[in-house]
């Protein structure tokens, strides 16, 4: 009791900061103690040891020519130059979108928005990038900054109507790039054999985890239907695509999908069915992980939901399916780096990603011996991407903390 | 209201039993309530109460019996099972809030998707609630954030928002704190003199006193004994019900 009245009288103090000077942060964190110091000194040894050879590489030896040389085919493979306004055109509509999206999701200016603003300028530096790329760079650093306006304009959060725009987005999107019948004028087809590097690595990750990530749910929720022919077909499903290699997957889709299909029947892109195979694949897993998560809800949520009188359509996705997500974040987002990584494949079955494209690179005869330089720098694209997803992933689990407690 | 033979009840439960594969949870079970009684239910643990009122809105369903709820029977019928459930609230022992959710959106959720209400009438029915089992303050925290009794006391506003007929509560106060326990009972007291109709498992005692018109004592899932309070306190007749009285008071 005693107590209780002492800190009531007591002025509440700030919870105490670690605040350091750099000198004090080494100090506290390397060099506390002889033996502290010692191993601080003897890893900078062995990095030195290790790192200068790769430094002397990368700055004297390395031919980084090769880069700027192939930049476009890393970035977009074959597709039509006369035709790459077009690309630049999505990403000016690309960045309005998210300007617009995230604006209406949330008002307050956050660190990654600034980062995010600063893409397009930073990638203005670039030193071997001409005039053209920079102002195209800056109507889309400029699209980004109206669709952030036009989404604080709205009078309230609206995060449904950002998750339109990027819906919206994703078919025109698909238009734009693949373009109308004829072969000549503004609108003229890019057959999608021509789309690769960047351009078509990104796409199928992208499509394949938006189009896989529904088609998951829908299956771990199969797997706990009532009815048992539903239960059964998911259940199949899911077993049988857990049990072959995605690559076995693309192949059949390459090659042997052509045979099943009747005489006559008109070819199914090649992209296309590369991104079918990676889809139906992404979705099983999917499925397992999202299972887990619906497991993870006691069953007092189901009968809250059910005394309420809540249908079973309503208690999914208002109450079980929110929860269930929220709970596998970390995995699925593993789980779509995974994918993003292994889109690579399809290099195998003759597309050209940005692995295919790298070695359509390296086939060139003026770049022999690049071999270093080029994966060097596609791994570096692979990794700033699958970067930003973890990131992205541990932000949105941060935020939704408070009301998972 | 469609009333059935049994007069002016509002529920009806004839001869109910329910299995748990081999084992027989209740056994013949009748019992019906008038409207605006309030009836408490005691009994040893594992005595088949919860699995009773469970029965009573098809969270368990019982394989032999008739359960009649303001008139509509309990078959297998889905619409009959969403509409009782949808004018009977329930509260439980662990709340169930839902977690993901505010307070206010916890309480409006079924309104608004059930009841088709639009959402202004939904929240300012919310607040009227909220002020009713005095929270109003904690409309926009997270169930996480609110202690045990005011957790409950969320869940009965969240109930009470679907206007039901009917509150079954299934130790709404076992799970919590002692001192949380009188906040919890009071909204349920002042529930009960506002006229509804309540069924309610609990070994408070004193509750059942005060306002239960009877107390049905349960045990090895049969029921045992049905009586005023008073009659409890005062001439128990059966020794199991002697018993069971002597270990809780
Ligand atoms: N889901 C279940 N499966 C099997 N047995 C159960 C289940 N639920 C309850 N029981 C059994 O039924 C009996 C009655 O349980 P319950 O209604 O919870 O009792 P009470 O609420 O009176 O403590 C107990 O013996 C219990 O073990
Ligand atoms: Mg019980």
């Amino acid at each position: 009791m005693t107590s209780a009245v002492q800190t009531a009288t007591r002025k509440a103090l700030p919870p105490p900061t670690e605040r350091y000077t750099i000198l004090g942060w080494l100090q506290k964190n390397l060099f506390d103690g002889w033996f502290n110091s010692g191993l601080t000194i003897v890893a900078l040894g062995l990095l030195y040891a290790l790192l200068r050879p790769l430094l002397n590489w990368a700055v004297n030896t390395a031919r980084w020519e090769v880069i700027p040389a192939n930049f476009n085919l890393i970035l977009r493979g074959q597709y039509t130059a006369e035709q790459v306004w077009r690309l630049w055109l999505a990403l000016y509509l690309l960045a309005f979108v998210v300007g617009f999206a995230w604006a209406a999701n949330t008002k307050i200016i956050q660190g990654e928005l600034i980062v995010l603003f600063a893409v397009p300028l930073l990638l203005m530096l670039v030193p071997f990038f001409d005039g053209g790329i920079r102002i195209n760079l800056l109507i889309v650093e400029a699209a980004g900054l109206v669709g952030y306006v036009v989404g604080r304009v709205l009078p309230q959060r609206q995060s449904r109507l950002g998750v339109y725009a990027l819906l919206i987005y994703a078919v025109v999107l698909l238009f734009i790039l693949r373009g109308g019948s004829g072969d000549t004028g503004a609108w003229a087809a890019v057959p999608t054999n021509l789309w690769g590097g960047l351009l078509l690595s990104l796409l199928l990750a992208v499509f394949g985890i938006a189009i896989s990530f529904p088609l998951g749910v829908l299956l771990a929720l199969g797997r706990q239907s009532k009815l048992p022919a539903i239960r059964m077909v998911s259940v199949l499903y899911i077993e049988f695509i857990r049990g072959v290699p995605l690559i076995s997957l693309l192949f059949m889709a390459q090659v042997m999908l052509q045979l099943f299909l009747p005489d006559g029947f008109p070819t199914i892109d090649r992209a296309l069915r590369a991104l079918a195979a990676v889809t139906l694949f992404s979705a099983a897993y999917t499925a397992e992980n999202v299972r887990g998560g619906l497991q993870s809800i006691p069953r007092g949520q189901y009968e809250a939901a059910d005394a309420l009188g809540l249908s079973t359509f309503h208690s999914m996705t208002f109450i079980i399916l929110p929860q269930a997500l929220r709970a596998v974040i970390p995995v699925l987002v593993g789980q779509f780096i995974g994918l993003f990584k292994d889109t690579s494949l399809v290099a195998l079955v003759g597309l050209f990603d940005l692995l295919g494209v790298a070695r359509t690179v390296l086939g060139n005869p003026n770049w022999l011996g690049t071999h270093q330089e080029v994966y060097a720098f596609i791994g570096l694209l692979y990794w700033i991407f699958s970067y930003m997803m973890s990131y992205t992933s541990r932000r949105i689990e941060a935020r939704l903390a408070v009301a998972n407690r | 209201m469609s009333e059935q033979s049994n007069g002016n009840h509002i529920i009806v439960c004839k001869d109910v039993s329910k299995w748990y594969g081999e084992f027989q949870a209740l056994r013949d079970v009748s019992l019906s309530v008038k409207p605006q009684e309030v009836v408490v239910i005691i009994g040893p643990s594992g005595s088949g109460k919860s699995t009773f009122i469970r029965c009573i809105n098809r969270l368990e369903e019982h394989q032999s019996g008739d359960i009649i709820v303001d008139g509509i029977p309990l078959t297998h019928d889905v619409r009959n099972i969403e509409q009782i459930r949808s004018e009977t609230g329930m509260v439980f022992q662990q709340f169930n809030l839902f977690p993901h959710l505010t307070v206010l959106e916890n309480i409006t959720l079924a309104p608004i998707h059930v009841r088709k209400v639009n959402k202004a009438e939904a929240e300012e029915n919310a607040m009227a609630l909220l002020d009713r089992v005095g929270i109003p303050e904690q409309a926009l925290k997270y169930p996480g954030q609110l202690s045990g009794g005011q957790q409950q006391r969320v869940a009965i506003a969240r109930s009470l928002a679907m206007k039901p007929k009917i509150m079954l509560f299934d130790e709404p106060t076992s799970a919590l704190d002692p001192e949380m326990i009188k906040e919890v009972l009071d909204v349920m007291k002042e529930l009960a003199q506002s006229g509804m109709t309540m069924l309610v498992v609990t070994h408070e005692m004193g509750f059942a006193k005060e306002v239960a018109d009877r107390v049905v004592f349960m045990d090895g899932g049969e029921i045992v004994e049905v009586g005023t309070p008073q009659h409890f306190f005062e001439n128990a007749q059966h020794e199991r019900t002697k018993l069971f009285l002597s270990q809780i008071l």
